[in-house]
């Protein structure tokens, strides 16, 4: 973005000079950085007012008191205790939070590679193969548009199909491959990941998609003339050049999975347990403190891992 | 590598069209199945073919007041829409030079996008309760509650579609050719004259790609509604409902309804922006081609 930024640094219109009408007398006297308040003003009273100021009420009311019936708002650390009840008097068996963190952590990882698989060779196929730019932007919309439709209707859409009477049952039953329905198909660790593919490929593809097409044609012919294989060429030049884009959509798909609790919820039957889902169901029952103390844990895992993330890229530039 | 194409073309490709047939093969399912005749259940095979189950949802009858969800869903995604456009492109002109706390709104924006959405959805709802708190103690004992539809409902859908507006702005100008604003200023134009004649029918098809990021995203909102809307429902929080309890090809009714509203609403979109590329082309400069 920098070198645009300087072309457009320059053209900034930061005064009308010459030009002798009213209007553009009044325009000049506002000034530049003014006129930038104005413009970029309303956008952050939104996200300070709907999003940074409610983050901080998070991490306060954390700290709060509760009862059954309330919020108290008197210093108390109980939010975290009740979090981490019996955690130490029950090792070396995990508590119910960490088994719960570690079930999350493994979801997220099966999701994460899975949908980096997929996107990868997905947008390496749109990228690289497809040659016509009237085709590259068609293919790619197919890939998008299911994004603007609604997430649960694309949940419920794998219920036919799963289910203990769903096509992959009836089907593998008729033709004599199993003799009772698979009861795992639904609402099972099983179904939450291929739910969750399913949404969230996107997020892989479109990044890494847009990583590629700037790889310039010219270095991967002159890693061919050089004598590199298809393989080499992939490895040495095609991955390190898409890097960005891989872990910019490696944050969006693992922030996404960590949070969630609707596709958990709908695709799990409400039975597995995740950090998202504890969060949900300390609302639920009015637990808010709780609620939020599960919340700075979430924010603090899921920080940890998108800090980590970005450095492996920061590494790599620099070499 | 030029003559014919090699043999990972036709790996890949299959593997692409796997993919389609994955990501489009469920949804197909269901628009079918809710279809379904009335003595139909929740699975194939098809007993008969009718819209009962569509019929019956307009009926009233269902388990959702259907009608009065998808009116407030229409009406916040509307809203949602016009907002994210006009403060994506203010944003995103604001962009082109430096300000101060430009990397703020920056890191915000990019932020409000990554915090997992409960947590974004429980900090409103904390933020709006506090609030109530606050003016059942000083102001009005029976006051009721400010959370609502247009309030916390309007700000939590405007965390997610505004990120998304303020970075397709940057792709837009990534690619705007500045020299034609220049050439507005040097013929006399006003700031205001050279954006609304110049800048702004170049990004235009953006813009709508925009309006439609901001309507979408908000049509099928569900993780940052789920504690910030308030008392009443949008339809995407409705139809989570029914997930647990239902029973009925219904579900799958209501589901039809709500993508065809998506596929219509992207196939405007679409339409219009190609009709606005192919316009732009027709007159000239290829400048600002639309992005979405």
């Amino acid at each position: 973005m920098d070198t645009s930024e300087d072309i457009l640094q320059q053209a900034s219109p930061d005064v009308v000079r010459g030009s002798e009408t009213g209007r553009a007398a009044k325009a000049a006297r506002l000034s530049p950085s003014f006129v930038s308040w104005l413009q970029a003003g309303p956008m952050m009273l939104v996200f300070l007012a709907f999003f940074l100021i409610p983050l901080v009420f998070v991490v306060i009311v954390s700290f709060w008191d509760y009862n059954e019936y309330q919020l108290l708002p008197a210093f108390s650390g109980r939010g975290y205790t009740d979090t981490f009840e019996g955690c130490i008097a029950q090792l070396p068996d995990l508590c119910t939070i960490a088994k719960t963190y570690l079930k999350t952590l493994k979801l997220c990882f099966l999701v994460w590679a899975i949908t980096l698989f997929i996107g990868f060779w997905v947008a390496y196929f749109l990228a690289f193969h497809i040659k016509s730019k009237t085709w590259q932007m068609g293919l790619s919309l197919l890939c998008t548009i299911p994004f603007w439709t609604s997430n649960v209707i694309r949940m419920i859409a794998w219920i036919p199909l799963l289910g203990r009477n769903g096509l992959v049952n009836s089907g593998l039953m008729k033709t004599g491959l199993i003799g009772q329905p698979i009861e795992w198909l639904l609402f099972s660790e099983f179904s939450v990941v291929l739910a969750l593919v399913h949404l969230f490929t996107f997020f892989m593809v479109v990044p890494i998609f847009n990583s590629m097409i700037r790889i310039d044609k010219s270095l991967i012919e002159a890693a061919y003339d050089a004598g590199a294989t298809g393989f080499q060429t992939l490895v040495n030049v095609i991955i390190p050049l898409a890097k960005p884009g891989i872990v910019i959509g490696s944050i969006f798909v693992i922030t996404i999975v960590m949070g969630d609790f609707i596709t958990i919820g709908v695709m799990g039957g409400q039975q597995i347990a995740a950090a998202g889902k504890i969060i949900e169901t300390r609302v639920n029952a009015l637990q808010f403190p709780a609620a939020a103390a599960n919340a700075v844990i979430l924010l603090v895992i899921t920080f940890l891992i998108i800090t980590m993330m970005s450095r492996i890229v920061d590494i790599k530039k620099e070499l | 590598m030029k003559e014919g194409r090699p043999r990972s073309f036709y790996v890949l490709a299959i593997f692409f069209a796997a993919y389609v047939l994955f990501l489009y093969g469920p949804m197909i399912a269901i628009y079918v199945l809710s279809f379904q005749g009335p003595q139909g259940g929740l699975t194939f095979p098809m007993n008969g073919v009718s819209t009962y189950w569509l019929t019956k949802l307009f009926q009233g009858t269902g388990i959702v007041d259907l009608g009065a969800a998808f009116r407030r869903s229409l009406l916040l995604g509307v809203i949602v829409m016009a907002v994210t456009v006009v403060l994506s492109v203010a944003a995103g002109m604001a962009f082109r030079r430096k300000f101060k706390a430009q990397s703020i709104l920056f890191y915000s924006a990019i932020a409000s996008l990554i915090v997992p959405s409960i947590i974004t959805s429980l900090g409103i709802s904390l933020e709006f309760r506090i609030v109530d708190d606050l003016i059942k103690a000083h102001w009005n004992e029976n006051f009721e509650t400010s959370m609502g539809l247009l309030t916390s409902g309007l700000g939590a859908h405007l965390t997610w579609t505004l990120p998304f507006g303020l970075l397709i702005m940057f792709a837009i100008f990534n690619r705007f050719d500045p020299r034609l604003e220049e050439a507005a200023r040097d013929l006399g134009a006003t700031p205001w004259q050279a954006f609304r004649h110049v800048v702004l029918p170049i990004i235009l098809p953006s813009v709508i790609g925009i309006g439609l990021f901001g309507f979408t995203l908000s049509w099928d909102e569900l993780a940052r509604s789920s504690q910030a809307i308030g008392a009443v429902n949008t339809l995407p929080l409705d139809l989570q409902g029914l997930t647990t309890t239902v029973t009925n090809p219904d579900i799958y009714a209501l589901g039809t309804i709500i993508s065809a509203v998506s596929f219509a609403v992207i196939t405007l979109a679409l339409g219009t922006i190609h009709m606005l590329n192919k316009r732009q082309a027709a007159k000239g400069s290829d400048a600002g081609k639309g992005l979405v």
